[in-house]
């Protein structure tokens, strides 16, 4: 089941977390309590050319220091402290929250490592695929996922997430089925700039996954959908694909329809598909994903999962339920409910 | 010393009770086995290859027929055909031919493979209510897509396609010559791959004239005989194909026997009357990975890059390394034939031993051509004793984009898996150049069955897709978390890339 919430202000008016921990939780009916999380940008701007990446450690002594070790190597850490948290009642802590916040070295760039990204993104895979009792789980600039193994209104007070103001919010309230409730399987799923919430199960993973892993992407976190954020990573920024395409190749129309498209429309899809028969994503699913450019919201092409949407003024919302967008925005318009694999994207004002 | 005859293989009786002496049996066996004497008919059960003609056409099931009548005595290391094998090689101190796929007893790997469904927290979908996707492009495909900018500041795309072969369905018809078959069983073949929206090989025995209406659905062969090749053989196939080997018997060529070379069978292969057709065992132009290269060229230059090109090898051991060599040429498919494929006729040895099953060799080309980038390079097509839609199933799940049935087809024509081809005097009109027993195939009647198969298996895996909540094949190609090993080993689970059973 699971629910999901992406909200943008495309001002980069910044709003506290206050309001999508109520929306959240008022869809606790479609959690079970194993996990919840959040993500937000525009939260660091006292570090916005920094990398900040967000840190599970198990204990402070030998993954702290073989993650700083690989950190070291790579590039300066220009601060570093304890993500600050409060005990309570109804979650359990089992990991201790950690933030750095990094700059790669330029000249480590060249070779494969192509740009500072890419040190980035091989410093996540090296960090979870080798290091016991440590987990990278965010790692974009000016932004940060808090999430861990509880229910919404726990998770958010653990984290105290009204402290965080950011321009684009995304959340998630889990009821983990084809993987276990630990903290790494809690959404949001992110690398980069990309965040990823998901309502579903995506029955190609699979095939997406030997996809992704042959561009040197590591599946570490046990679960479907961190995949999806290393698809957007791939076609998005490696590709360089617009979001709209990247949004056909991994929900595409069906045959039928592309065969009835004028030709130079139907050349662009077939071409699409044929290119990225193995990023298309399967099964049911509701995705909003998120990078410093905007949110993009879609569902799988027979539309198994639910999702709403909603506009007022410069603010969209997405989600699976209209009454979780009602509770940040009474005053919402234009509810409606998407089709099967139509993307909606918001993007910040030019 | 006389080592005496070998105890017949098949016991054939009649029930006389119920025998109508309508003497069916007598005219449709091309072996011998039956020969009247009066009022009676007689049998010569050492005559009989089981191909059971007799069996489906006597209207009284009058006929019955068992195997090995005769005991030897029992054990375990020196079996029937151990024994035999050796009598006959000592009486005639040559190689053993046999015909169709790999006999020895060793267990299927897909057997052993299952697939997965959905429960619950993943629906299933049902392929009679929604759409279900099987379209297959077989040919290169591009890594990444590039976009450019025109002078009125649109964005287009600046990626080009290189031909692909567009399939309504991931089966197709494999390699199985005209002369090694008949031009009937080639036709019924022919008009089922254009009714069902796919694709058949020619094999390496030219293009007859009459398969000419259905040349857009062939994929003409170039062997290492090659024989009937010319431009004009090349510019009609769909795509075409070098065949270096085959799983039957890899590293060794051909032999069509001279009995086979009838006027229109010499005429399409562009071979004296009545003469062996003998391939060679290698390509006399190619002795290294680069002469191929160039070969691919050459014969994409002679057809204007309009045609993909593909190369078939055998299952061997070094299946990955070959094939990863191929997908760095222009070659766009690389067709893997494994170690149950099978043959008009080929030495025993080679047929029972040598080569690789094709679950190993699809798992681990898919995953050599992944790891160095060239997977959208090139497409897999797995042949090899593909007997059901759960093997065509676990075959794309393992990482092929097609597969080609052989046997398959000849069953859904007749045959009966006797194992005699290459004494062409098959009484099912398939493997033969007679015309009294081509005549008895009916191309459109075997259309009508070849295509029901294929039909009947597409469906199959539409169902097995919807169950696996899978609405659309490329998200099943190389989807190798819904299979589960069953009794398999640890190393082989390894090469699959499998999860146990219960994992």
């Amino acid at each position: 089941m699971c629910g999901i919430i992406g909200v943008i202000d495309k001002t980069r008016s910044r709003m506290d977390g206050s309001k999508i921990k109520a929306a959240l939780s008022l869809m606790n009916e479609r959690g079970s309590g194993d996990g919840a999380g959040y993500a937000a940008y525009g939260i660091y701007p006292d570090y916005a050319d920094c990398y900040a990446l967000h840190v599970f450690f198990d204990n402070m002594a030998e993954p702290k220091t073989k993650v700083e070790e690989i950190l070291h190597y790579w590039g300066t850490v220009v601060h570093q402290e304890e993500i600050p948290t409060f005990e309570q009642p109804g979650l359990k802590r089992v990991h201790t929250p950690w933030r750095y916040f990094f700059k790669p070295f330029d000249d480590m760039i060249g070779g494969k490592v192509g740009s500072e990204k890419d040190i980035i993104k091989h410093i996540v895979m090296e960090v979870n695929s080798s290091i016991d009792g440590a987990l990278v789980f965010s790692s974009g600039k000016n932004m940060g996922v808090f999430k861990a193994s509880g229910w919404p209104e726990d998770v958010a007070n653990f984290y105290r997430i009204e402290d965080y103001e950011g321009y684009i919010w995304l959340a998630h309230n889990r009821y983990p089925t084809n993987s276990p409730g630990w903290w790494g399987g809690a959404h949001p799923f992110n690398l980069l700039d990309w965040s990823v919430v998901h309502n579903g199960e995506i029955t190609s993973y699979g095939t997406n996954q030997r996809y992704v892993e042959g561009y040197g992407y590591k599946c570490t976190l046990l679960t479907d959908t961190e995949v999806v954020a290393y698809l957007f990573d791939l076609l998005g920024r490696q590709h360089e694909l617009h979001t709209e395409t990247v949004v056909k190749a991994l929900a595409p129309p069906f045959w039928d329809e592309i065969d009835r498209m004028p030709p130079a429309k139907e050349g662009l899809y077939r071409t699409i598909r044929m290119t990225y028969g193995s990023a298309l994503m399967n099964g049911p699913f509701a995705i909003v994903v998120a990078s410093n450019e905007g949110i993009v919201g879609f569902t799988d092409r027979i539309k198994l999962r639910p999702l709403v949407v909603g506009e007022n003024g410069d603010m969209l919302y997405i989600s699976s339920e209209e009454s979780a967008i009602r509770v940040i925005d009474p005053e919402v318009k234009n509810i409606r409910t998407p089709r099967a694999g139509e993307p909606i994207i918001g993007r910040f004002n030019a | 010393m006389s080592l005496g005859s070998i105890p017949p293989k098949y016991k054939v009786s009649i029930d006389r009770d119920q025998c109508m002496d309508c003497g069916r049996c007598i005219e449709n066996c091309s072996y011998g086995t039956f020969r009247r004497d009066g009022d009676k008919i007689l049998i010569q059960s050492r005559k009989c290859t089981a191909c059971l003609r007799c069996v489906s056409m006597c209207p009284r099931d009058a006929i019955s027929l068992t195997e090995n009548p005769v005991d030897y005595r029992s054990h375990p290391l020196w079996t029937r055909d151990a024994r035999e094998d050796i009598i006959k090689q000592a009486r005639s101190g040559k190689i053993i031919l046999a015909g169709m796929g790999n006999a020895s007893n060793l267990p299927s790997i897909f057997d052993r493979l299952l697939l997965d469904a959905c429960q619950v927290t993943n629906p299933s979908i049902d392929p009679l209510r929604e759409p279900m996707e099987l379209r297959t492009y077989i040919g290169k495909k591009p890594s990444k897509l590039e976009f450019k900018k025109t002078e009125a500041g649109d964005v287009e795309l600046a990626t080009k396609l290189s031909p692909n072969l567009k399939l309504e369905t991931p089966i197709m018809i494999g390699h199985m010559s005209y002369g090694a078959i008949s031009l009937n069983a080639h036709l019924s073949m022919a008009k089922a791959a254009k009714e069902t929206g796919t694709f058949m090989g020619t094999g390496e025995g030219g293009l007859h004239r009459e398969l000419y209406p259905y040349q857009g659905n062939m994929i003409v062969q170039v062997a290492s005989g090659r024989f009937g090749v010319n431009v004009d053989y090349l510019e009609r196939g769909a795509a075409i194909e070098i065949k270096i080997g085959q799983g039957a018997k890899p590293g060794i060529g051909g032999h069509l026997p001279g009995e086979k070379v009838s006027a229109e069978v010499s005429r399409t292969r562009m071979i004296p009357l009545g003469s062996d057709a003998i391939s060679p065992a290698p390509h006399h132009d190619i002795y290294s990975i680069e002469d191929l290269v160039q070969l691919v060229r050459s014969l994409k230059e002679a057809t204007e890059w309009k045609k993909p090109v593909f190369v078939k090898i055998a299952a061997v051991h070094n299946v990955a390394a070959i094939a990863a060599g191929i997908a760095r040429s222009s070659a766009d498919a690389v067709v893997i034939d494994g170690s149950r494929g099978g043959t008009g006729a080929a030495p025993k040895v080679f047929r029972d031993h040598v080569g690789i099953p094709i679950e190993g060799a699809i798992a681990s080309v898919d995953q050599k051509l992944r790891e160095q980038g060239t997977r959208n390079e090139v497409s897999i097509i797995a042949s090899g004793g593909m007997r059901n839609s759960a093997d065509l199933a676990k075959s794309i799940a393992l990482g092929a984009d097609a597969i080609y049935i052989g046997t398959a087809a000849l069953i859904s024509m007749g045959c009966r898996v006797c194992g005699n081809c290459y004494r062409g005097l098959c009484p099912w009109g398939i493997a033969t150049q007679r015309q009294d027993l081509v005549d008895r195939l009916d191309p459109e009647q075997g259309a009508r069955q070849v295509s029901n198969l294929i039909h009947a298996w597409t469906l199959e895996l539409s169902e097995l897709m919807g169950a696996a909540g899978i609405n659309s094949i490329e998200s099943m190609r190389g989807n190798r978390d819904r299979l589960r090993g069953y009794m398999l080993d640890e190393g082989i689970l390894e090469v699959l890339d499998v999860k146990n059973a219960g994992a």
